[in-house]
């Protein structure tokens, strides 16, 4: 039995997914970035071979994908994070026609043609509002885990607006509202509502065509779910697996690869530690 | 005796200067701004008055300057900090027509005339990018602190380029660096002639006229005043030793100086603290300036 992997070494978390010849996932791997990402990029490998009990010799082949591709020693193909989310949310919601992909440091929104090809894509590529890093900014204020956030979000009963732009400024500008007084919810609540307008006005960059899916770590946060349904006014796609989109799309490339007859060069060969 | 205090409330710190009836600096005292800006402003004026041995009712006048001057209750006057550092500069160097000013969370670029007036300016308090904040932000990453900064550029041999545009992006440029063996100081460096460019480029906003100045705590930096002078071929103007963070403050007596000269003069009483300022409706707005630029101007 051949297997493929698909690692996606992104700006705050490395993905990794293996898939059966079937395209079947057996096995999955996430793990927080570290400084270097060849050394993330092997961690996490090792890590979705000890979930599945395979060694890197049954692996045919490997994509490597997201911000760090370049830096996957082991990876045989680099795809684009934009081609892999899109052909990830395809697989997981075959009428998705736009992809709103809320990352760590980079929001992008992908239109998918009729035939399941990317035909434009949108990101943020000068500044980090409207990032994962903006609730990362939140976090680290109110000093509580990421993924609390969005649950104490959607407590609020008086959301309070967000002025600033920047990431690094609204630190500042939450640690002010709160001496204000003004209740962590509320405030929260403010953050979140500044990043679905900024997301929602990249999609519209690329056309809002529906079914649109959700994906990156950013769409576990149910308050982000919930803005986002209601300032683009549709609902939204969002697979459980939403934080590995990236990653399943890199593994169903390295499908597609070895369903073409090609092999990893590493094939046969174990990954130096 | 005439006695007149400036308090600058910045974004970070917060400043004073008490200057007596011949100009001379009679005391001076910094604090971080921190979360309440009232009370670093209210510590900072007793500093202030601690440090020049006389008491609140010995100060002729007080002028306030900076994002926080509004929340000084017991100021004469609050003056904005285009005006102050003007002022404080010509006062200095009559022949300086440009004003950079690099603070904690915006920086301003000011053209003035001959007689230190304001005649424009461009500001960016919208993006940390061009900001202390993005070199704050960069000594964070490599576990530098801000007075390591100037330093341990100074020792660079090779300096990196450092492309980011924002400053959140510039932690993973600066983790990849770090990650292909680059020397800290040769990143920290890279940084400051990042944004020792971006702070050229405000200035040609206002037109880039001879001599130049540099105000705020950029003045303790000796590789950013070098980056400075490589990208505008000539050498800046500092203000005298220990003066330029407390250039705003310094600007602000001054100017309440010549205020209550001019009261006394008109055989005019100086009315009561508090007694002759409006506190304006939008008292909590955090940034007072954001109308006057947008984020792709501060961007491009």
């Amino acid at each position: 039995m051949n297997y493929v992997a698909g690692i996606d070494i992104g700006s705050t978390q490395a993905k990794g997914i293996m898939l059966d010849e079937q395209g079947t996932i057996t096995g999955k791997a996430i793990i927080d970035m570290e400084t270097n990402m060849a050394t993330a990029a092997e961690v996490v490998f090792q890590q979705l071979l000890a979930s599945t009990g395979l060694s890197a010799t049954s692996i045919a082949f490997t994509v490597a994908t997201g911000y760090g591709r370049y830096r996957v020693t082991f990876g045989d193909l680099q795809v684009t994070e934009i081609s892999c989310h899109a052909r990830g949310a395809l697989a997981a919601f075959p009428n998705t026609r736009t992809v709103l992909d809320i990352g760590g440091q980079d929001t992008k929104a992908i239109r998918i043609g009729d035939s399941g090809e990317v035909t434009d894509f949108a990101m943020n590529d000068k500044c980090a509002a409207g990032t994962g890093r903006f609730l990362g900014a939140a976090s680290f204020a109110l000093e509580m885990p990421i993924s609390a956030i969005g649950p104490l979000a959607m407590k609020a009963t008086h959301p309070v607006r967000i002025t600033t732009t920047c990431t690094v400024f609204a630190e500042t500008e939450i640690i002010g509202h709160l001496a204000k007084g003004h209740r962590e919810e509320d405030v929260l609540m403010g953050m979140h509502h500044s990043i679905a307008t900024r997301c929602a006005s990249l999609v519209r960059r690329v056309g809002l065509v529906p079914e649109i899916t959700f994906t990156g770590g950013v769409s576990r946060n149910p308050a982000m779910v919930a803005l986002l349904q209601e300032v683009l006014g549709v609902p939204l796609n969002v697979s459980d697996q939403a934080q590995f989109m990236g990653a399943i799309g890199a593994g169903l490339y390295a499908l597609d690869n070895l369903r073409a007859g090609r092999r990893s060069a590493h094939c046969g060969e174990e990954v130096a530690r | 005796m005439i006695r007149s205090a400036g308090i600058d409330i910045g974004s970070t710190y917060t400043k004073a200067v008490m200057l007596d009836v011949n100009r001379k600096v009679i005391a001076t005292a910094i604090r971080r701004s921190g979360y309440k800006p009232a009370v670093a402003a209210a510590q900072v004026f007793d500093d202030l008055l601690a440090n020049a041995g006389v008491s609140q009712e010995q100060v002729t006048y007080v002028a306030t300057t900076g994002y926080g001057r509004y929340m000084v209750p017991f100021r004469h006057a609050q003056i904005t900090e285009l005006t102050c550092h003007a002022l404080a500069i010509s006062s200095h160097f009559p022949r300086v027509r440009t004003i950079l000013d690099i603070g904690g969370q915006d920086i301003k670029a000011i053209r003035i005339d001959e007689r230190g007036r304001v005649r424009a300016f461009r500001l960016n308090d919208k993006c940390a990018a061009g900001t202390g904040a993005f070199l704050e932000k960069t000594a964070r990453y490599l576990g530098l602190t801000t007075a390591d900064i100037g330093p341990y550029a100074l020792r660079s041999d090779k300096p990196v380029e450092v492309s980011s545009v924002c400053a959140v992006f510039a932690e993973s440029e600066v983790i990849n660096h770090l990650s292909t063996g680059v020397a800290p100081e040769n990143i920290i460096e890279g940084a400051i002639v990042a944004l020792a460019g971006r702070a050229v480029q405000l200035m040609k906003r206002v037109g880039l006229e001879a001599e130049f100045a540099l105000a705020g705590g950029m003045t303790h930096n000796a590789a950013m005043i070098d980056a400075l002078a490589k990208r505008l071929g000539v050498p800046l103007n500092l203000p005298p030793q220990g003066l330029g963070q407390l250039n705003g403050a310094y600007g602000a007596a001054l100017l309440g100086l010549r205020r209550a000269e001019r009261l006394l003069a008109d055989g005019r009483a100086i009315p009561a603290p508090g007694s002759e300022t409006a506190t304006p409706t939008t008292l909590f707005a955090p940034r007072r300036w954001s109308t006057y630029t947008s984020i792709e101007a501060a961007l491009s």
